[in-house]
Order: structure tokens, then sequence, then C-alpha cells
């Protein structure tokens, strides 16, 4: 401690400073809100089960993120477009579907369909941006494959506005799907229903293969130091490409749960859900899949609660419209204070 | 205890790993002092502790009499001391000459807003920076290199810039992390020579770490034995090659590869 | 033979992927010529997808015969047409339209030129001989290709820059006689295209014949002469600068101050990404400070606190974004490389929230931003064009260039070089890493605080809608396009990734299409950018010297790869 004194500088007290501060008001925040009373128990039910369904949508991206950032260590910026690509493709097969009349005698079987479908868009356009914009680049300077990625992102949104038009397009409901289930005095709309169950089979499904399977074994080994791996024996290009798959189809299926939660895809909704979904993986310590997991669910939550309980108290106007700052101050933080993330194993410090 | 350089109970910890145990160092002013030991010995974790690029949990370090542990790194450069790197660390995509110049850096005093207006101040002080970093480029012989990128140089050169650079700062004590690392017969005994003409010429103090055993037998004044962290022998070449404890850690059943060559 | 059926179908998909996301039908809209053949953009870009395939894979067969090149081409041709034929016949089959917006009925015409299904052999015909006449260009000797290839790239050019010439040409009385020589309404008269193919054409021989000798006889110049040569291209730059609003208007000087703006960014990022080594994907905020500082201290609306002068408003902006630049950079310090990239986007990203929120909207208008920002004046004269602006920009963008190329070459330049290369070893040499990487916070931040200073004038508003952070990412963009650390670099990037999308304003959309594309390609083919920074280009230049005897070889038999010329 005495050491610790020698080197504390003005910087370390402003941190400090930083970091007292946000907790704060997080705490004024809470009190305020809970003194006051404004919300009803339900609703704070409410905003969690929201925050758990679209935080298990932010994790499923945030699963590709960070495997491909494991491997590669490179942010595929353009992961958020291979996200909107399955569900913006998959949306006619729903329209199609709907008008047939299959999404209303066959629900599960249409919905299969629609997944299936989503999925394989998905997978496809992941692939080929790695096989078009990163396997060229495997050692080039670091910025090098972030441009591209942006760049490959910038292509992918114009064009599928160009292939699918600019407009909104609402996705048809599913009638099985419309109304409340009840647990215990609460009511879960049907749909959360749905994506919670989908994201954690979806989720489990993926770790079972990481941890259990010889690819996701290969996965790892690959994720530890390509270069010794190579000489193991295992095909670095080979498993890098199933990496690159497997987050394709998790965005997928993280597509068509979106479009079931907001109902509506148009050619730019990868964009925000990706930098969020990014937020998550970096929260819950990149390269770390159960991280992804953890720090989808948990940016979710805060996000659907947070506005109410922190901000609501300090008396801020129209506090919902923060909530994207609370999203981004937590991952500041993180980044600052906790730079391997909640989970976190490797600490990507010199890695500059 | 009179010396350059104390070193008093260092001890220095990662995770369960305890580098540096304990240690109790005396570097004399003008000394080629060396320190040896198995690979693992905690031989550039002292390093690393004397130059602040590690915070030692225990013990202090005290330079001309102060204390400088948990200073940072570029406090304990301008108080004196500078170091090389066992694996060449150079600025890789700048020239040479930038090199020795970022070396002097401690020594300029013109600031970015001198630089901005071109004052005179900075305008002389720039040329005359310019001109040092030529005669050091020399010294070292490197002489009408200092446009190349240093990572277009060869490595023997690359280890010469390294120790250009260091000396810009115009060291007190200057710690050479296996300077001679990768390279020949005959360059290595030209980089004895440097080195010895480093403390004979210029007065600078030589903290060393050494493989060869050659050269740490034929220049050092002082020789310090480490392994596990501890020291287990130091006095003079002849002292410290006669001792048995250092030939059982270097001859010992564990790590008969460990050093000697 | 496969090959060439392969490569056929790929570049059919291509041309079906041009059909459907639409590049077709908008540049259909631009003609080429009009006479004696009707041939839109549209079409020619339908037709270079199956164009370079064709000369792809006669290239690759030259090892036979030219008629086996021809051969190739023309089955590649043929194959690429039957792709595009399924489409045409698939098409009103399936109701392809409502899936894809662009497959209608127009657009079929458009491939089988008016002939309905009927058109699919004329389409497979057209096509197969399209095929050919690549196969043939492609056995042409490399003297006779390029240069035709250099005359139909400049007759695109001239097809798709004609609006704009026109706008300009049209301005004055004499050069509206120009306009009216070189276009006609909607396309380049069938003289002028054959002028323009022409003269490229011999111009670009004559280089190729002689260019060896005009360069050794340059060399042979005395020194005296040749700097006052080397001078001549900036001062000519700069003159050409300074007359450009007075020849190109109120259209071209916009598009000027918007480059000049990202400019002013461009050159504070690159301070930041390029000399220090700082990824910062947040920048946008600065620009955002010094356009609301700007915003506040000038508007003369409700929201106004100072009712200043812009000349008055432009130093305290400047100072309130260095500050903002050191506030914002105290915490992210200690991070590095990526993350730090996504901690500044974060942060970024909270200035924009919170300038947009209802929050802070008593003092900062929310989404309806500040409004009632009145224009500078200069010597008695109110700046309200863009001429005006654009001397304004243009000036302070030459002020911080110099700012930025004095500071490169000095202490503090080789401190931020070090702590790019390796900050560890930078600090073990006396470097101040605090002060030095906030001092490049601050000042980057000061650079993009001028920017945005100026855009609050432009627009006489600030919204927060303007501060988006594909901002941040399209500066960051073009630094690295333009060369990271290389202050000219900035200029070109800024001229290609901004100045050039505007131009183009009248393709849509589509100009994002081919931005991103051009990204990928850049990064693939040339990643150290279009102007290197020095010390990059001294490297490139030791790396061709070396592998040169190697590229020659390579280069000698007739089958090695070429880039296609144009």
């Amino acid at each position: 401690m005495r050491r610790g004194l020698a080197r504390l500088t003005f910087i370390d007290l402003f941190l400090w400073g930083f970091r007292l501060l946000v907790i704060l008001l997080v705490l004024y925040g809470t009190a305020g809100t809970l003194r006051a009373g404004r919300y009803s128990a339900e609703q704070w039910f409410d905003f969690v089960i929201f925050g758990l369904a679209q935080g298990g949508i932010y994790a499923l991206i945030a699963l590709g993120y960070t495997m491909v950032y494991g491997i590669l260590r490179m942010i595929n910026f353009a992961h958020g477009e291979v996200f909107m690509s399955g569900a913006f493709t998959a949306y006619f097969l729903a329209i199609w579907l709907g008008a047939s009349g299959v999404l209303d005698r066959r629900p599960l079987v249409g919905l299969a369909l629609v997944l299936a479908l989503a999925v394989a868009v998905s997978t496809a356009v992941a692939l080929l941006v790695e096989r078009v914009a990163y396997r060229p680049l495997r050692r080039a300077p670091r910025l090098v494959p972030l441009i591209t990625a942006i760049g490959a992102s910038f292509f992918l949104q114009y064009t599928f506005r160009g292939l699918y038009g600019a407009g909104i397009k609402a996705y048809p409901e599913i009638a099985l799907f419309v109304g409340e289930v009840g647990v215990g005095g609460f009511t879960i709309l049907r749909t959360q229903v749905v994506v919670l169950v989908t994201a954690a089979m979806m989720m489990v499904a993926l770790y079972l293969f990481v941890m259990r399977t010889r690819t996701g074994k290969a996965m790892r080994a690959v994720a530890e130091d390509k270069d010794t791996a190579a000489l193991m024996g295992i095909d670095v290009d080979r498993i890098i490409v199933v990496t690159f798959a497997l987050g394709g189809a998790a965005a997928g299926v993280a597509g068509i749960l979106y479009a079931l939660v907001f109902k509506q895809v148009h050619f730019f909704m990868g964009f925000i859900p990706g930098i969020k979904a990014f937020t998550a993986a970096v929260l819950g310590g990149i390269g770390n899949i159960p991280g992804a997991m953890l720090g989808g669910m948990f940016l979710g939550v805060v996000e659907s609660v947070g506005p109410a309980l922190f901000l609501d108290g300090l008396g801020i106007v129209a506090p919902y419209q923060l909530k994207d700052v609370i999203a981004f101050t937590m991952l500041v933080m993180v980044l600052i204070f906790r730079p391997s993330g909640i989970l976190g194993e490797r600490l990507a410090g010199k890695r500059a | 205890m009179a010396g350059l350089l104390v070193v008093q109970g260092l001890t220095k910890r990662f995770g369960g790993l305890v580098a540096v145990n304990a240690l109790d160092l005396v570097v004399a002013e003008h000394a080629i002092h060396s320190v040896i030991g198995p690979n693992g010995a905690g031989k550039t974790t002292l390093f690393n502790c004397v130059t602040g690029f590690y915070q030692p949990e225990e013990g202090r370090i005290l330079f001309r009499g102060e204390p400088i542990e948990g200073l940072r790194p570029d406090r304990i450069c301008r108080l004196g001391i500078t170091r090389t790197y066992q694996n060449i660390r150079l600025f890789a995509n700048m020239t040479a000459r930038q090199n020795v110049l970022l070396g002097q850096h401690v020594h300029l005093r013109s600031t970015w807003v001198g630089a901005i207006v071109a004052s005179r101040f900075t305008r002389q002080e720039e040329l005359q920076a310019h001109r040092e970093a030529e005669r050091l480029l020399a010294f070292v012989g490197l002489r009408g290199k200092g446009g190349v990128l240093a990572r277009n140089l060869p490595y023997g050169d690359q280890r010469r810039l390294e120790v250009a650079r260091a000396l810009a700062t115009r060291p007190v004590f200057l710690l050479l992390d296996e300077p001679t690392a990768g390279m020949n017969p005959r360059e290595t005994h030209d980089m004895m020579d440097f080195i010895r003409r480093l403390r004979d010429d210029l007065g600078i103090t030589i903290g060393l770490i050494e493989h060869q055993m050659r050269v740490v037998m034929t220049i050092s004044d002082r020789v310090t034995v480490l392994d596990y962290g501890t020291k287990i022998s130091e006095g003079t070449p002849r002292e410290v090659q006669g001792d048995p404890r250092v030939i059982e850690a270097y001859l010992g059943s564990r790590r008969a590869s460990g050093g000697d060559r | 033979m496969r090959d060439a059926l392969a490569v056929g179908l790929l570049s059919g998909a291509v041309a079906v992927y041009l059909a459907l996301v639409g590049v077709v039908e908008q540049l259909h809209g631009r003609l080429v010529l009009a006479e004696p053949v009707r041939l839109s953009l549209g079409q020619v870009a339908l037709f270079l997808a199956g164009l370079v395939g064709a000369m792809a894979v006669a290239r690759r067969a030259a090892a036979g015969s030219p008629a086996a090149a021809v051969l190739a081409g023309a089955l590649a041709g043929v194959s690429a047409g039957a792709v595009l034929s399924m489409l045409v016949l698939a098409g009103p089959a399936l109701n392809v339209r409502a899936m894809f917006v662009n497959a209608s009925p127009p657009l079929f015409d458009l491939i089988t030129l008016g002939r309905g299904p009927g058109g699919v052999p004329a389409i497979l015909a057209l096509w197969g001989a399209l095929g050919a006449a690549a196969g043939a260009a492609a056995r042409l000797p490399a003297g006779a290709r390029r240069p035709l290839a250099w005359g139909a790239a400049a007759v695109l050019l001239l097809s798709i820059f004609q609006e704009l010439a026109q706008l300009i040409l049209q301005a004055g009385e004499r050069t509206a006689v120009v306009a009216d020589l070189l276009f006609t309404s909607d396309s380049p008269t069938p003289g002028a295209a054959a002028v323009v193919f022409v003269a490229t054409v011999a111009l670009n021989a004559l280089w190729r014949a002689r260019g060896e000798g005009f360069r050794r006889r340059t060399e042979t110049i005395p020194p005296a002469a040749r700097r006052v040569l080397r001078m001549a291209g900036p001062a000519l730059a700069v003159v050409a600068a300074l007359l450009l609003p007075a020849v190109g208007g109120a259209f071209i000087s916009q598009v000027l101050v918007i480059v000049g703006l990202y400019t002013l960014m461009g050159l504070g990022l690159n301070l930041e990404v390029g000399f220090a080594g700082l990824l910062d994907l947040g920048f946008v905020a600065f620009f955002a400070i010094g356009a609301y500082t700007v915003g506040l201290l000038t508007s003369v609306g409700s929201l106004g606190i100072a009712q200043m002068s812009f000349w008055a408003a432009l130093p305290v902006a400047v100072i309130v974004a260095l500050v903002a630049g050191v506030v914002l950079g105290i915490p992210v310090l200690g991070i590095r490389g990526d993350y730090l990239a996504i901690a500044t986007l974060g942060f970024g990203e909270i200035v924009r929230l919170l300038v947009l929120s209802d929050f802070l909207r008593p003092w900062l208008g929310g989404s309806q931003g500040l409004l009632d920002i009145p224009k500078p004046v200069f010597g008695g004269v109110e700046l309200v064009g863009p001429e005006h602006l654009f001397y304004v920009t243009l000036a302070f963008s030459a002020l911080v260039a110099y700012v930025a190329w004095r500071l490169q070459d000095s202490r503090l330049g080789r401190v931020w070089m070090a702590i790019r290369e390796d900050e560890d070893v930078a600090e073990a040499l006396g470097v101040d890493l605090v002060s030095a990487k906030l001092l490049a916070y601050g000042l980057g931040a000061a650079f993009a605080g001028v920017g945005g200073a100026i855009f609050a004038v432009m627009l006489g508003s600030v919204f927060p809608h303007s501060f988006q952070l594909l901002i941040s990412i399209n500066v960051l963009a073009l630094i690295i396009v333009g060369g990271l650390g290389s202050l000219p670099g900035v200029i070109v990037g800024a001229l290609a990734l901004v100045g050039l999308p505007e131009l183009l304003r009248e393709f849509g959309e589509f100009r994002f299409l081919v931005y991103g594309a051009l990204l990928v390609v850049m990064m693939l083919l040339r990643p150290e950018g279009l102007w290197p920074a020095a010390e990059q280009r001294r490297e490139l230049r030791e790396h061709v010297e070396a592998t040169e005897p190697a590229l020659e070889a390579a280069a000698a038999p007739p089958t090695a790869g070429e880039p296609t010329g144009g």
C-alpha cells in the first residue's frame, strides 16, 4: 500500500472520482426511484423479462464476435450485417408462409423453416465475408482488417438495401405466439418465452459443441495459439471457417428472434444490435463463450431495467432515451477498470 | 553501505511464483557487474524491477542513496538508469537516427509550441540533437546508416543501435540484457571491447546479464549468481567460478543445458 | 474449358447481382453514347462483368493458340449470358419482384434488349460475341491493350461526370459553348466521345513509347531547375485550389467545404492514430463539441447564450474541444489497441446520446438542435455562400496541416511515433506517456473542433444527427485509405472517400455500396494507402527494388497476370 500511494497520481484520483461518481449516481437514483414507488412489481418483472429476451438476442450475436475475436484477434465489424441478412431474407419466406396459411396451421414447422433459411443465409454471408475480405489479410497489420470489415459492413448493408428495398418490413405475426402466459401471478408475453427458450437452447448447443466435440477442441486450441495448433496437425483455415459458420448461424437465429420481438426488419437493423452485442462480448470478457452469453443477458437486463431504476430517481426526463448511455457507460467502465471482462481470462493488454 | 545501486530484500512474485526472493545486491560505482544464472533464475525480473517495469512486492532499491522502487520508468530513466533488451526492442518503423534522437528526449527542452512556431531555440536544439545523434551512431559503428529504418538493419547493427539509443539518455548506470546473444565470436569480442570502453572512456557503470561465461569471466569486476530468484553466490569471477553451489546450479541434474556455452 | 465455364457462371452471377441490386437500372439513365448505338452506363456495367471474366479466362488459357483464347472467352461469355437468361426467364414467371424490388419489367427489357423471353438467343449471341472479343483483346500485346483500355475508361469517365461537367461549363457563356460541343442533353456527343477516346489512346501510347526517354531527360535537368519544377506542382495545386470556387460554382464549393471539414478531422485523427497509434472511434464527439460550442456562443436563437461573433467563438470552441479531448483521454490512458477503439466509440456515442436526449434539451435543444447561427462576417462581408466558406475552410485546413507538419518532425512527433511503436520502451527512455498521450488527444480534438466550428456556421444550425458514429468511421477510413501517418494522404483520402461520393450524389445510395467495396478492395490490394507516409514509401521502394527482378521474370511469359488497365 505504501508503494501504491507513492505511485498514485492525479490520473488515479481522476479515475477513482469517476468510479465513485457513477456509483453514487446509481445508488442515489435507485434510492430515489424506489422511494417514489412509481413502478409496480409487475412492471419490474416485465422489465426484467424483456431485458432477458433482448439480452438473449444480444448474447447470440455476441457469440459470433467473441469466437472470431478469440481466434483472429479482430473485431468483425460486419457481424451486425450477418445478423441482418438472415432475418431480412427469411422475411420473404415468412410472408409467403403466412399468406399460404402455414404459419397458422403449423406454426412450429413454419418457424423452423424460417429459422433454417435465416441460418443458411447468415452463415453463407459470414463465410463469404471471411473468404473474400478476411482470409487474404490474416497476417496484415491490425488496422487493415478493421477497415476491411467496415467496408464489408457498408457493402452488405447497401447490397441488401438494393436487393430488398429501403423500407421497413413488418414481420408477420404467428397466431400461436400472440398473447401471454401466466407464471405465478405474473404474465409473460409468449414471444418472449419463445425467444428465451430458443436462445437458451442455442447457447447450450454451442457451448457443448465448443467444449465437447473434436472440432470444438480444435477451435479452442487455435484460439490459444494458431501456429502451435497448426503444428499439431489442426487445419487452421478449416477451423476459422467453422468459427465463422457457427457465429453466422447464431446470428441467423438471433435475427429471427429479433424479428419476433420487434416485429420488423430493415437493411440497417444490424448496426445497433451489432454494437450492443459487441459491448456484451466485451462485458463478458472477449474470447470467452460463456462470458458472451452472460454479458449479453446482463446488458439486456441493465438496459431494460436501468433507465427506470437508476435514472428516473435522478429526476431525468424521458430516461429511456438514455438506455444506450447506460450500456456504453458500462462498456467504458469495464474497459477502464476490468478490461478482461466479467468472466475475463485473457488480458488483451499488450496487444497494441 | 555505499554503492551506486543498492538493492535490499527485493521480492517480486507473479501469482504463486517467486521470481526474485529477498535479494540483496550492491553495485559499486564504475564497476562492470554481471548477473548470471540458469534460465528463469530471475535475472531479467531483477532488471525490470530496477528500471520500474515491475513494482516489487517487498524491499528497497536505492540509486545514489535515493529510493527508486515504485517510480515510473520514465522517472527512473531521468535519474540516469537505462537498459537494453534481451530480444531487441527498437522502434522498428523509425529510422536509426530517430531512434537515437528519441533517446535524447530527456535532455531536450523544446516544447511543441516552439516546434510549431519554429523558434530559434527549437531549431538550434534540434540541430544540436541531430549532431549528437550522428556522433553516437558513429561511436557505435553505424556511421552513415542514420536514415535506415531500424527494422531493416542487420541483427548486429540493431544491437548496436539499441546501445546507441541507450547512450543517448546519458546514463550513469547502463543495464545490458544479453548484449552478445546471437553474435559470432568476432562480434562478441568487439562487443566486449565496446562494453569496456563504455566504462573506461565514458565512466558508465554497467550491469550485465550474460550467458556466455567467457564474456562474463573476462570483463566483469564482480559477478552475482542467481538461481530460483535467490542469490547463491557473489564475488570476483574467479571466486564465483570455484563456488560449488554455482557448479551445482549450472551442472546439476536439473538443467544441464542452462547456460554455459 | 471447365475453367471458362466456371468463370463464366461466376461473372453471370455478378451480372445478376448488379441487376438485382439496382445498379444497372440506376445507371441505365445515364448514356455513354446515344449515336450510333444507344449504350447506357447500366449496360456497360452489365457487360463489364462478362468482359472481365472472359478476359481472365482467356489470359489463363493463353498457353494455347489465339483461337483457344477467343474460344475460351466466347464460352465464358455464353455461360454468363446463360445465367442472365435464366434471370430473364425465371423473373416474370416466379414473380421474383415480390422479393427483389429491382426485378422490374424495365430491367428485363434492358437485359433482353426489349425482346422479352424471345430475346434469349440474342442474349447468348451477344454475350458470346463479347466474350470472344474480350478473349481476343486479352491476346493483344500490352502496348496496344493498355491504351485501348485507358481510352474506354476515359469515355466512361466522361459519361459519369457529364452532369457535373455540364453544371460547371454551363455557368459561363463561353464555356457553355464547349458544353454544347461535348454533350447532348443526356449523353456525350459521338464526336466528343471519339475525340476523348482517340486522344487518350494516343497519349497513352505515346507515353508508353517515349515515357522512359522523357523521364531520363528530366534527370539531366540541373538540380536547381529541378527544384523549381518540383515546387511548381504544389504551387499549381495551391493556385488551382484558390481558383476552384470561382470556376466550379456553388456546388463544387460546397463539396470542397465538406472535403475540407473532413480534412480537418482527418488531420486531427491522424495525429492520434497515425502518429501516436491511439485508435479512436469516437472522434466525431470533438467535431460535435466544436460545433455546439460555436452554436451556443453565436446563436441569436432562443438557446444562444452569448451572441458572440464567429471569430470570437472559434478560439473558445477550439479550447473547449481541446479540454474535452484531454478529459476524455484521461480515463483511457491505460487502454491499448482494439480496446481503446471500443472505449472511445463508447464515449463518442455517450456524447451524441446525451446531446440528443430530452434531458439536456433545455440547454442543447435535443433533436431540434441549435438554430439561427449567424454567418461569419469578414472585413464587412458576410460569408454566406459555400464559395466564401471554402476559403475559410481552406485557410484553416492549411493552418492545421502546417501545425501537424511542424509537429511531425518535432521532439513531440518523435515521442508519438515511439509510443506507436512500443510504448513500454518509450517510457523506459524517459518519455512521460501521460502528457504525450494527452497532448495527442487534446491537439487532435482541437483540430476536429475547428472543423466543427466551421460546420456550425456552414449549416447555420447544429443537430445531433450530424454526429453519427458513421462520421468517425469515415474519418478513420479516409486516413487509412490516404495512407496512415501521411499528411498529403489525409487530403487525398478526403478527396477520394468524401469528395467523390459527394460529386456522385446523383447515383444515390449506390455510392455507399461502391464505397464499401472499394474499402475492401483497397485494403486487399494497397493496404499502405494511396499516398503512404515517407517511411512507408521508402520501405516500399526498397521492397520493390529487392523483388523487381523476380517480378520481371514472372512477367516475361504472356501468361502473367497484369492488372486490367482502366
